[in-house]
């Protein structure tokens, strides 16, 4: 990394150390609270449970391709952004809940009718595995567990978002009608962000 | 005119607007009935039917010419040109040639159908459109005995078709009928919603309203008719012939590949509506489930 950029990388992170990552709780909260008033009041169009629940599924998304994001940062640019991560994480978790929520309440309302759902359509199935996936990374998302577990134990756990990421990148691909750009585009990212991480494992293999 | 499909009184002529919003309701189910002259209303025709507001209708659609997304029609579709307007009518009839809008409405009636409409995305409204019966108007070109399809062609305009010009899909637009389909008295080219000339998002000046079928039949804004002897290519079969059918008619219990057609979401319900179950034949079984007597449904989708 040349001189200028780990300077420019280092006065970055001296800044990063200064700002808390408990307003991305906040905001993600207030951002779900305001999509659900505009659901409300008609902000979302005349269609707003169907709406609600695509921008909530694509919130959930781009947040955890954020997260996907925090490591090769660090290692390209050396701006190191781990102390977002959980928060990133978490209000991702917390945004395919309510993804989750305005599907089964609002939409179905009925335990038999989301059962068939998860077990007939293999995009619903999906998602609702890459959901699955999520929990016990939200439930092990704090400092506790992670000290019950072990740091190596906790990282290999973790592990668990790619699966669940890639998961929701086709869920989103597989119930669109016709080929709207954004699905591909959130599949390419993620995409990326896999093979790249794919290809650090071989590389730390090789030099090991 | 036909008038095969026939209301007593007009609502609009005889109430003022406010009790006509009522009163157009009970004329739908009693409509529905009148189709099949003495029959008694069916559970389903019986029922009420509450119009969904002009400002629903035209600001959720599926117009691709202007892109994928439902705001996309009502956002971009100001630009089309509609006026003057033609269709040419050719292939298997008497008098082919380019009808102008005028030509073709010539000594129609304009009537007031409330209709069920029901995409195939599972969702559903009320529209009570203006319009004639596509019969009448093929019968001023005269469709020949050799005929069995009719084919539709939407309008292509680049300039103003954002979808157009990134070929989101293949253009123009392609649907298709059978002749009986096009022909039965449900079958209409409409002009008008609420009595205004049809927006433009919903396919103005003139478009198709097969209210048995899924939305996507219904073409928009058509410039061509072709009566033809071999069932014609229809755009969303061409795209995806597992999931979308030829015939496409509303039925409840043949899902979609990926999603279940059981149940819909009416628009304007708001975020605590109910779904309601999807009905035969779009609630018009009575008229129309013998055009396919015999066949399997789950074949012939």
């Amino acid at each position: 990394m040349p001189v200028s950029q780990q300077s420019l990388s280092r006065s970055i992170n001296a800044t990063l150390r200064r700002v808390p990552a408990w307003p991305i709780y906040i905001i993600g909260a207030a951002w779900a609270g305001w999509l659900f008033y505009l659901g409300l009041t008609g902000g979302l169009g005349p269609e707003p449970i169907n709406a609600l629940e695509r921008r909530y599924g694509e919130v959930a998304l781009q947040l955890l391709v954020a997260g996907l994001f925090v490591t090769p940062l660090r290692t390209w640019t050396g701006v190191n952004l781990v102390k977002f991560r959980r928060a990133l994480g978490l209000t991702a978790f917390f945004y395919v809940l309510a993804h989750f929520l305005v599907w089964a309440v609002l939409d179905l309302r009925s335990l038999a009718r989301i059962g068939e759902e998860i077990v007939k359509r293999p995009y619903i199935t999906i998602g609702f595995a890459a959901f699955l996936l999520l929990i016990p990374l939200a439930l092990t998302s704090n400092n506790i567990s992670i000290k019950r577990l072990g740091a190596a134990t906790w990282r290999k756990l973790h592990r668990l978002t790619y699966p669940a990421v890639l998961l929701g990148a086709i869920h989103y691909i597989w119930l669109v009608k016709g080929y709207p750009i954004e699905p591909f585009i959130y599949a390419a990212v993620i995409v990326g962000l896999l093979l790249v991480r794919l290809r650090w494992t071989r590389l730390r293999s090789a030099t090991a | 005119m036909a008038h095969r499909w026939k209301n007593d009184l007009t609502p609009n002529e005889v109430t003022p607007k406010g009790l006509w919003l009522n009163r157009r309701a009970m004329m739908a189910g009693l409509g529905a009935a009148a189709v099949t002259g003495a029959m008694p209303a069916s559970r389903a025709s019986a029922q009420a039917l509450e119009p969904n507001t002009l400002e629903e209708i035209s600001s959720y659609n599926n117009f691709y010419e202007f892109g994928w997304n439902k705001t996309d029609p009502a956002d971009h579709a100001h630009a089309m040109v509609t006026s003057p307007w033609s269709i040419s009518i050719d292939g298997m009839v008497d008098r082919p040639g380019t009808y102008t809008l005028e030509q073709l409405l010539e000594g129609l009636d304009i009537e007031e159908r409330i209709y069920r409409f029901r995409c195939v995305e599972a969702w559903s409204m009320v529209v009570p459109w203006n319009g004639v019966e596509l019969a009448d108007v093929l019968a001023k070109a005269g469709v020949q005995s050799s005929a069995r399809f009719v084919a539709f062609e939407t309008t292509v305009q680049p300039d103003v078709m954002p979808g157009v010009r990134g070929r989101i899909i293949p253009f123009p637009y392609v649907e298709g009928l059978r002749l009986d389909e096009a022909q039965h008295p449900l079958t209409m080219l409409a002009t008008g919603i609420y009595g205004d000339p049809m927006p433009k998002q919903n396919g103005a000046p003139i478009r198709l309203v097969v209210p048995w079928k899924y939305g996507f039949k219904s073409i928009k804004s058509i410039v061509r008719i072709t009566l033809t002897d071999e069932q014609p290519p229809t755009t969303w079969n061409r795209l995806n012939a597992r999931e979308y059918g030829f015939y496409s008619n509303v039925n409840p219990t043949v899902d979609h590949p990926r999603w279940s057609q059981a149940s819909e979401r009416k628009i304007g319900g708001g975020l605590f509506a109910r779904r309601q179950d999807t009905l035969m034949f779009n609630g018009y079984e009575d008229q129309v489930a013998s055009l396919y007597a015999g066949m399997d449904l789950r074949e012939d989708y």
